[in-house]
């Protein structure tokens, strides 16, 4: 077992895990932070998707002791209190979620995008971009028009 | 449209749970105390179990138990079945094989759990599967339609000679027979429909419970039907009352007909739950859901259609042989049969014959997923429509429009299995082909020939039978403060019910959604009900809650003729309140909440509280239906195929929430694109699934997947009040056979009749190069100065 | 996973000491390679050695000829590097496009090369570009460095630290991704020095990432697609699987070669 620290979502987290810890397995079962989930068992679908030193990196495939000392952010620590992130919003009024599970994985990594392209993100751009993130519901359709929203609205 | 209600496209109530991540999926659950089970499965397509020996891994560390097959058949744990019979090759019902919930003595599929290890954690319950030491006698194995049927093929079941299960047919053979021989065209096709996995991004799961103090088992699991769930589980593998079991649906990400079925999994973590006296929880990996999920559709169709001189149809043959895997999933004879009415479509078709044959192999067990065979009998139609325009020198759509089924024949007797009450097919079929610019086709082909590309368009009309499927329950009951609690027994992965079922309350008792607690997925709390399949909901819910509403509205009017002392029958529903006929003197919906809960207010007779709670059986099935056009390009210099258009007219007779209602279009729509273009599950020889990850199954992307254009032809439903119609499938629906006739259009010019799914580059590529008119077409485009692939092709 | 020990290492030489007394041990880049086989079971350790924290592996340094890449410099970064882009764009767009977003943001060079899967991108790169290997201990060329599936001359203890890339006068790749995988089926690096031209096939070869001469040989006669029409590598050196028979990987082969070419001869460098 060996001590990790780091900040979750703006708070100091100390623990103690053992080293085949992988990221994920520690926000879902150590920090109860479950919004983060596992799809696939091939580093591909992206549900898993989440913020580390502000870069939206896979944490299935990430050990939670490589994160030592960093900044992580899920998707629980995307709203300020009770008003919901640009990109969040844009996703409901888009209808681009549906059974929801892999939309904490497509917030997070829209909202790199985003960090990444800018504000302005054409269509075309938006799918290449969303090739390490699976969806089964919705055919893309509805989740690259939320995407587009929610950047534009994410301009200051 | 009043506010909240039908008709709006109201953004979901249930997002905000899942865009902080609040989501409650069964994986999220935490449960004291639980332990992990891991399920070893059989490696080998077909095997006899000799030994197993437990000893080494009993002594691995964090072990709480291992059980095997012999310990399942000890304690007298029962096995699933099958939602239909139908006949076997000798006319009697067909065999059903015992369906075990861990393979004794033969394990017949690779992937067939044969035992469980539990442990504190996943990792210890691994390493202790490493060290059990199994037996394995390989058998020869079959796992194809093709091996299962040949004549010295090895058998899955002794008892099933020839690994054929059912054989059965439909509709009128002298008469189909009659119409061939009339005929002046007939055209034929033989095309495979793949093999697919549903593949929801929420794998399986189950959390087993049980309580020693009741003795009641509760297992919590992702399943979109917790009550059928529930009744398998008690009935068929525990042998004990309903009443005794607890099914909890949290949360579902993704269901689409896989999660529909009970398999063991789910029983066995309440069997090992029971044996340790402690909560057991399994989630499946993705590599293990490839091998242990039911698998979908893998078909072998034979279609000939049968036309006058004019173009008219005069007849349909289909013989169809479906691959059932190694035992009979819930739904799997019924996705093979029991949706054939589809063969029907669209179309004046005045006889029609299908033979159906069913065959056991050494694969998982087939089963229900989107659209659990209508798909497939859909293409069965419109792929051989297809063949006979081409031969005919006919556009498509010119000869579906021939024999379309005017507006004004409904209700329309098919003749076949059918009633359709509704529809107005011409004008969807002209809706699709206007915004599709449908007419303009030959020129975008033409542009396409001279960038080296083929382009294809193609169309398909889809009607299926939906939400026929039995009863479903609904209570409303208003509280004290006037606030409305909905228990129903569907359940939603996805498609929005929280908000539509909320919209359908809105509507008919004029609430806002906030005011609507919503109860559902947890068969303690909801008495009865069938779940979510076959695209019932909308339908069903909304005779459903209308009855149910009138319900409640009818004893609002008891006591609020009590508080505005005035005669029942002047008591009006007006605005969420209850008035008085021509005056403005009301009751709110609260105020008669609150003296429905004093019963000492109210007179001598009156019983106290408000709610109603009704099970309704549907008074007829509907028929949503819509024409879908695909437009494909492919790379002749690769075999790519890219989809650069997609349109859908569709009919859902209401839609309750328009934008829930193009999203599961488009969802559906990309589902069927995905089989078509690359989704495949393959054995090997030896029955080794290969296709066992993301990695070799094609799962579609954002980047390979097009636009989906919609625009409405809906025609209010005859036979519900409400005239909702349904629509969680159809996108898949259509989806397949205008796909595989859009990529059969573009290979047309190199003369290829059909092109079998999936269109891989690979295939493709072959398919190209293969072409009886390969030579001819490339010497036209080199004449017309075009670039070729000449260059490239070995 | 199987269990193992972590440790993590502040320098070069504290890693390949590290690793050469614990036998049993494996360096950790970015992961992306190794985690997954790791969770998999398809490979164990008893000890992980991340090498997130040792200085001066990260960076890009330009030269006139050559440009020089820190092993640890992630895929993204390398991918939009303006300076890298402004003298070798083929190779900006080579990291650029490994798997996706995700993963470009955490895995890296000396990870990928070291590993040296047969669907990698970098490898065909390194083989295109004459790079040098360069690690602890010397400096390998990239010809000498590659030797199979999976395999390089990499000494047990031995860790990469950089790998430098000759700066040709054009240069371009081009990758099908596998329909399912979404690795390269097949990836084509072509790239002219002067006269000269090397030509590297990822995905398509059995045993690995090759230099294809055939084609060399052509396009240093003439730098035009033409000359290189119909040519394919040789079938019974192709890779063969139910996505991809060895007829397809080659004719595929020939296909990107061709796009390759025009590519380049369409920019400047």
């Amino acid at each position: 077992m060996i001590a990790l620290n780091l900040t979750v979502n703006g708070e100091t987290v100390s623990e103690t895990i053992a080293p085949n810890t992988l990221l994920v397995a520690f926000l879902r079962d150590k920090l109860r932070l479950t919004g983060t989930h596992v799809g696939c068992d091939t580093t591909q679908c992206g549900a898993c998707t989440v913020h580390v030193e502000g870069r939206a990196i896979k944490s299935c495939t990430t050990l939670a002791l490589s994160c030592e000392g960093l900044e992580v952010r899920t998707i629980e620590g995307l709203a300020q209190g009770a008003e919901l992130h640009p990109m969040q919003t844009a996703f409901r009024t888009h209808h681009g979620l549906q059974c929801g599970y892999c939309t904490p994985g497509m917030i997070m990594t829209a909202v790199d995008m985003v960090r990444r392209l800018g504000c302005n993100l054409e269509r075309d751009t938006i799918r290449e971009e969303l090739e390490g993130n699976i969806c089964r519901c919705t055919g893309y359709h509805n989740i690259v028009e939320a995407i587009r929203a929610g950047a534009a609205e994410m301009a200051p | 449209m009043r506010e909240f209600g039908i008709g709006q496209s109201l953004p979901r109530t249930e997002d905000y749970r899942l865009i902080t991540g609040k989501g409650r999926y069964t994986d999220d659950i935490m449960v004291d105390g639980c332990a992990r089970m891991f399920v070893l499965r059989a490696t080998h397509g077909f095997s006899r179990i000799d030994g197993i020996n437990i000893d080494e891994a009993q002594l691995s560390p964090g072990v709480l138990c291992i059980l095997t097959g012999a310990d399942v058949v000890a304690d007298g744990l029962g096995h699933f079945g099958s939602l239909v019979t139908r006949s076997g090759p000798d006319g009697k019902p067909n065999f059903i094989p015992p369906y075990p919930m861990l393979a004794h003595q033969f394990a017949r599929f690779a992937g067939e759990g044969v035992a469980i290890v539990v442990a504190r954690t996943l990792d210890e319950a691994k390493s202790a599967a490493e060290l059990i030491e199994i037996d394995y006698t390989p058998l020869e194995c079959v796992t194809t339609i093709e091996r299962a049927e040949a004549p010295d093929a090895p058998l899955v079941w002794e008892e099933c000679p020839g690994n054929l299960c059912v054989l059965t047919e439909v509709g009128d053979e002298a008469a189909t027979d009659a119409a061939f021989a009339a005929a002046a065209h007939v055209a034929r096709v033989d095309f495979v429909i793949s093999r697919v996995h549903a593949a929801p991004i929420e794998p399986r799961n189950a959390i087993g419970e049980w309580d020693p103090a009741t003795g009641r088992y509760t297992l919590h699991a992702g399943v979109q039907s917790p009550h059928m769930t529930r009744d398998e589980l008690a009935n068929r593998v525990f042998h004990i009352d309903e009443s005794q079991m607890r099914v909890v649906a949290p949360d579902v990400g993704g269901g689409f007909g896989l999660k529909g079925q009970p398999q063991p999994e789910m029983a066995l973590v309440l069997w090992a739950a029971k044996k340790l006296c402690r909560p057991v929880r399994w989630t499946a990996e993705r590599s293990e859901s490839f091998l242990s999920d039911c698998h979908a559709r893998d078909d072998l169709v034979h279609s000939e259609l049968a036309l006058d001189a004019a173009g008219r149809f005069l007849g349909l043959r289909v013989r169809s042989r479906v691959n059932l895997g190694a035992y009979l999933s819930l739904a799997g004879i019924h996705c093979a049969v029991g949706n054939i009415g589809s063969l029907s479509g669209v179309y004046v078709l005045p006889a029609i014959h299908a033979e159906i044959r069913c065959l056991f192999s050494n694969t998982s067990p087939t089963g229900a997923y989107r659209g659990a065979g209508r798909p497939e009998a859909s293409m069965m139609i419109e792929r051989v429509i297809d063949v006979a325009a081409n031969e005919l020198g006919i556009d498509p759509a010119d000869l579906r429009r021939r024999n379309l089924i005017q507006p004004g024949k409904m209700p329309y007797n098919t003749g076949f299995i059918f009633t359709y009450d509704s529809g107005d097919f011409p004008a969807g079929q002209a809706k699709a082909e206007g915004i599709s610019r449908w007419s303009e086709f030959e020129d975008r082909r033409k542009e396409a020939l001279s960038r080296n590309c083929l382009r294809g368009i193609g169309m398909a009309h889809v009607i299926e039978i939906a939400g026929g499927l039995l009863d479903e329950m609904a209570e409303i009951s208003v509280d004290p403060s006037g606030a409305v609690s909905l228990k129903i027994g569907t359940h939603s992965q996805g498609q929005g019910h929280e908000t539509t079922l909320r919209q359908l309350l809105a509507e008919f008792l004029h609430l806002e959604p906030a005011m609507i607690r919503f109860e559902h997925g947890d068969t303690d709390q909801v008495a009865s009900g069938f779940g979510a399949a076959g695209s019932r909901v909308a339908m069903v819910a909304g005779y459903l809650l209308e009855n149910v509403s009138a319900g409640i509205i009818a004893r609002g009017k008891e006591i609020a003729a009590v508080l505005l002392d005035a005669p029942i029958a002047d008591i009006e529903f007006r605005d969420g309140s209850f008035a008085v006929h021509n005056s403005n003197r009301i009751a709110t919906f609260a105020e008669v909440a609150r003296l429905a809960h004093r019963p000492m207010a109210l007179p001598a007779g009156f019983s106290g509280g408000w709610s109603n709670r009704q099970i309704v059986r549907t008074p007829a099935p509907t028929f949503p239906n819509a024409c879908h056009i695909c437009e494909v390009e492919i790379d002749m210099d690769t075999g790519l195929t890219t989809v650069v258009g997609y349109w859908v007219s569709e009919d859902v007779g209401l839609a309750i929430n328009p934008m829930i209602v193009k999203g599961q279009v488009h969802g559906g729509v990309v589902q069927g694109l995905g089989q078509v273009l690359g989704e495949f599950i393959h054995y090997d020889e030896e029955g080794q699934l290969l296709t066992a990850s993301f990695m070799d199954y094609q799962m579609p992307r954002a980047s390979e997947m097009p636009y989906i254009h919609t625009i409405s032809n809906d025609v209010p439903a005859r036979t519900n009040p409400m005239g909702i119609k349904g629509a969680g499938e159809g996108g898949t629906v259509g989806a397949l056979s205008a796909g595989a006739n859009a990529i059969c259009d573009a290979l047309k010019p190199l003369g290829i009749v059909n092109f079998d799914m999936p269109a891989t580059p690979l295939r493709v590529w072959h398919a190209i190069n293969a072409a009886p008119l390969r030579q001819e077409f490339m010497a036209k485009q080199r004449s017309s100065g075009l670039t070729t692939p000449a260059s490239e092709i070995a | 996973m199987y269990p193992f020990d972590y440790h993590r290492c502040n320098d070069v030489d504290e890693a390949s000491t590290l690793l050469e007394s614990l036998e049993d041990a494996k360096f950790l880049a970015g992961g992306q390679s190794l985690l997954p086989m790791m969770k998999l079971r398809f490979a164990q350790t008893g000890n992980i050695l991340d090498l997130r924290d040792i200085p001066d592996l990260r960076g890009i340094t330009i030269a006139d000829d050559d440009v020089t890449i820190g092993a640890l410099t992630r895929h993204a970064d390398v991918g939009v590097s303006a300076e890298l882009r402004a003298v070798l764009p083929a190779l900006a767009d080579l990291a650029g496009g490994i798997g996706d977003p995700q993963v470009r943001a955490q895995g890296t060079i000396g990870g990928s090369v070291a590993n040296n899967d047969p669907s990698a991108d970098y490898p065909a790169a390194c083989l295109a570009l004459d790079a040098t290997i360069i690690t602890s201990q010397r400096e390998i060329s990239a010809d000498d460095f590659f030797t199979g599936v999976f395999e390089t001359t990499l000494e047990a203890a031995e860790l990469i630290t950089a790998v430098q890339f000759r700066i040709p006068n054009q240069a371009c790749y081009i990758k099908f991704r596998h329909p399912a995988s979404r690795f390269a089926l097949v990836g084509v690096f072509v790239a002219r020095f002067g006269t000269t031209v090397r030509v590297a096939v990822t995905g398509a070869g059995s045993q690995g990432v090759f230099r294809w001469i055939e084609a060399e040989t052509a396009l240093t006669a003439a730098f035009t697609p033409q000359s290189v029409a119909g040519l394919a590598p040789d079938i019974r050196v192709m890779n063969s699987d139910i996505h991809a028979d060895a007829e397809y990987r080659a004719h595929l082969t020939g296909v990107l070669l061709r796009r390759g070419v025009s590519g380049a001869i369409s920019r400047v460098a």
